[in-house]
């Protein structure tokens, strides 16, 4: 710093001439006239390109591949959901949505795939994708809001410790940094033999009977709370890193005039750290909705049967809505069948989300 | 000093007495609650780890006579021997199946290092280049096209992936190392990000700059790269994150072997862990074994977070995404 002091560079002496002129439009000005002089000087032979194509230039990378695996699949997916008996071949040049469409849109009677609403009422109609909605649901409905109780009440209590409270911050953050699948795969040991096993022993503590937890034979609602248990381990770091933030920036004076009124604990929580708290649990409700909507690798990692595999005997037990996609996928005739259900999946998506968002309008205070 | 203070507020001792009694209950309650999600957080990790080094036998005893197995004993009553060994982590590396197929983790874990690697440097050219133009530059049509960008990011990626699967069929991009590179390497978000903290950069040192001479790449990567370091770090650190945990889209696009480098096995780590369960060619019968799998997957992130924590944390309470 002292070196700066007494040897002023040239930037410096310059930054300083434009920043004792007055005006913004003064200022512009003369940076304008250094800068003309300076390019005079110095830059007469060399070309210049222009802002935008220089814009342009730093954008080629990422908008060539944007527009190839997002932009265009979006509008092929989307286009692929309204053709019927669409066959994606792959590798011959027919097999592009968008070309049929156009081939179909141009001559209807002579082209083999018509466009229509057939993939989204045969997905409508489809059992699987019914059952898979409803699992899907279920696990929503079940596994998000105990979440998000339960990392409120933890950030609230974390946020009240003074020590010890950065060594449980890691701990609860440590599920966070695993491999799903990997974890997935402790929680299917754990939870494996219908006899012995280490959760059917501690369940033996309690004088429980050993139960099948994620066999082919196993209770369908046993193989549920394998699930949600799973969920939560899963999805509490998050929810726990966001509201502590949160928390510490409600201002401390609120609890001081609380307490000071004399309010309890339960008071406080409900009156101060709630409302002011809402902004962050409008974003994680609606984040963590969205993204239990979309599960998959979790509970196919707890069967370890593979990708395409959601336990029960029939592998289809508790298929997810994504599950569901990518199986049928898989069948080149039925992918205007996966494209209409991930449109279903987009529909729900965005339904959810309006509706947290109209419900929120009277309840979040920003 | 403290309580010498809240002394005065209260009339009576009793009265005192009682408000403290309160307060130490309530710190006892506090950490009770925290202590058993601390358990119930831990105790997969405990399993895992105690579970990865048990010698089979002695495992399989415990789990048929209900044994509680998290802290046994050296020696186990149930069988000859040593109860804990090192031959799990051995058969992770070296196993071969009935049908000559073979398990080489150490194979995943080329594969895998290589993809994140090469992602990683793929999303940071794209991203810091795209956030430059969006930051800095005036263009054109940059008000829509980042809204369009934006609009996006609502759309779930597996609507994408129906197209995108057909594409690589196409290109003949199955079981090569571009179709795990390439197709999912530009983020959205990541670019979002970074133009947030390039926008954050005063406009005076972009003039200056200019003064000195400097053009707008040179300006990116002397000025606004180094200042914007914490968040590339960031972005590099969940890149790489996201690489090492991705298992829907590789096992969609590279489950074989590749087509140039003969009998070279594309799995990633998270998809040769699945191929170790599922019993039919290359799966393992002993649980141990399988658990020494997940605890090889989960190593390296282990090492990884404890070094960069601060980045992890901050990074994802911004960002909210795992691979």
């Amino acid at each position: 710093m002292a070196e700066v002091a007494k040897k002023p560079s040239k930037l410096a002496t310059e930054l300083r001439y434009l920043r004792a002129k007055p005006s913004a439009e003064q200022r512009e000005q003369s940076t304008q006239d250094i800068l003309k002089m300076k390019l005079g000087v110095k830059r007469t032979s060399r070309f210049q390109l222009g802002e935008s194509a220089k814009a342009w230039i730093a954008l080629i990378p990422a908008m060539f591949f944007l527009i190839v695996f997002m932009i265009y699949p979006i509008l092929n997916t989307f286009i692929m959901s309204f053709m019927e008996n669409f066959t994606f071949v792959g590798g011959s040049g027919s097999s592009f949505a968008i070309t049929n469409y156009i081939a179909a849109l141009n001559n209807p009677r002579t082209t083999d795939p018509s466009i229509g609403l057939g993939n989204y009422l045969s997905v409508l109609k489809d059992s699987e994708f019914q059952q898979s909605l409803l699992n899907t649901a279920l696990m929503v409905i079940v596994s998000v809001p105990l979440t998000i109780l339960i990392a409120l009440l933890l950030a609230v209590v974390l946020n009240s410790i003074k020590p010890l409270r950065s060594f449980f911050q890691t701990v609860f953050f440590l599920p966070y940094v695993t491999n799903t699948i990997a974890l997935g795969m402790v929680f299917r040991v754990i939870f494996s033999s219908s006899s012995g096993g280490l959760f059917n022993t501690m369940l033996g503590w309690f004088g429980l009977s050993p139960q099948a937890w994620l066999t082919a034979s196993a209770n369908r609602w046993n193989m549920f709370f394998v699930i949600v248990v799973y969920a939560i381990w899963n999805g509490l770091a998050f929810k726990i890193l966001v509201f502590q933030s949160g928390l510490a920036s409600i201002d401390k004076q609120y609890y001081d005039a609380a307490k000071i009124d004399g309010a309890n604990r339960a008071t406080i929580f409900r009156r101060i750290t709630v409302p002011l708290l809402s902004p962050e649990l409008l974003y994680i409700t609606i984040t963590s909705f969205i993204g239990s909507f979309k599960a998959y690798t979790q509970v196919i990692s707890l069967y370890g049967g593979g990708a395409y595999n959601f336990g029960g005997s029939t592998g289809k037990e508790w298929e997810t809505v994504v599950g569901y996609i990518y199986s049928v996928m898989q069948d080149p005739s039925k992918v205007g069948r996966a494209a209409a259900g991930s449109f279903v999946l987009l529909a729900i998506i965005l339904l959810i989300t309006l509706v947290q968002m109209v419900v929120s309008k009277r309840r979040v205070h920003f | 000093m403290a309580n010498r203070d809240t002394e005065q507020y209260f009339a009576t001792p009793q009265q005192m007495r009682r408000y403290k009694a309160r307060v130490i209950t309530g710190h006892v309650l506090s950490y009770v609650f925290l202590s058993l999600v601390g358990l119930f957080i831990v105790t997969p990790f405990i399993f895992m780890i105690v579970t990865s080094f048990r010698n089979p036998d002695a495992y399989n005893y415990d789990n048929i006579n209900s044994v509680f197995n998290l802290f046994p004993s050296w020696w186990n009553e149930g069988i000859d021997g040593p109860n804990y060994t090192l031959n799990n982590y051995a058969a992770i590396f070296t196993y071969k199946s009935a049908t000559g197929r073979t398990i080489n983790f150490a194979l995943y874990y080329l594969n895998t290092l290589y993809v994140a690697i090469c992602s990683t440097l793929f999303t940071l050219i794209t991203t810091i280049l795209a956030s430059f133009a969006f930051a800095r530059c005036e263009f054109k049509g940059k008000n829509l096209l980042f809204t369009v960008l934006l609009a996006t990011m609502m759309v779930p990626g597996e609507m994408m992936v129906i197209t995108n699967y057909q594409t690589v069929q196409a290109l003949n991009w199955a079981n090569t190392f571009a179709s795990l590179i390439f197709v999912h390497g530009v983020s959205v978000f990541y670019i979002f990000y970074l133009r947030q903290t390039f926008s954050s950069i005063p406009n005076e040192l972009f003039l200056a700059a200019k003064v000195d001479g400097y053009g707008h790449f040179r300006y990116l990567f002397r000025v606004m790269i180094p200042i914007a370091m914490p968040t590339i770090m960031t972005i590099a650190i969940l890149s790489l994150m996201g690489a090492w945990n991705a298992y829907i889209w590789p096992n969609l696009v590279a489950s074989g072997t590749n087509p140039i480098i003969k009998n070279w096995s594309m799995l990633l780590v998270s998809n040769g862990l699945m191929s170790l369960f599922t019993n039919s060619e290359t799966g393992v019968s002993e649980d141990t074994v399988r658990i020494a799998g997940s605890v090889i997957v989960t190593a390296p992130l282990f090492v990884f977070f404890l070094i960069f924590r601060k980045y992890i944390m901050r990074g994802v309470s911004r960002s909210g995404i795992k691979g």
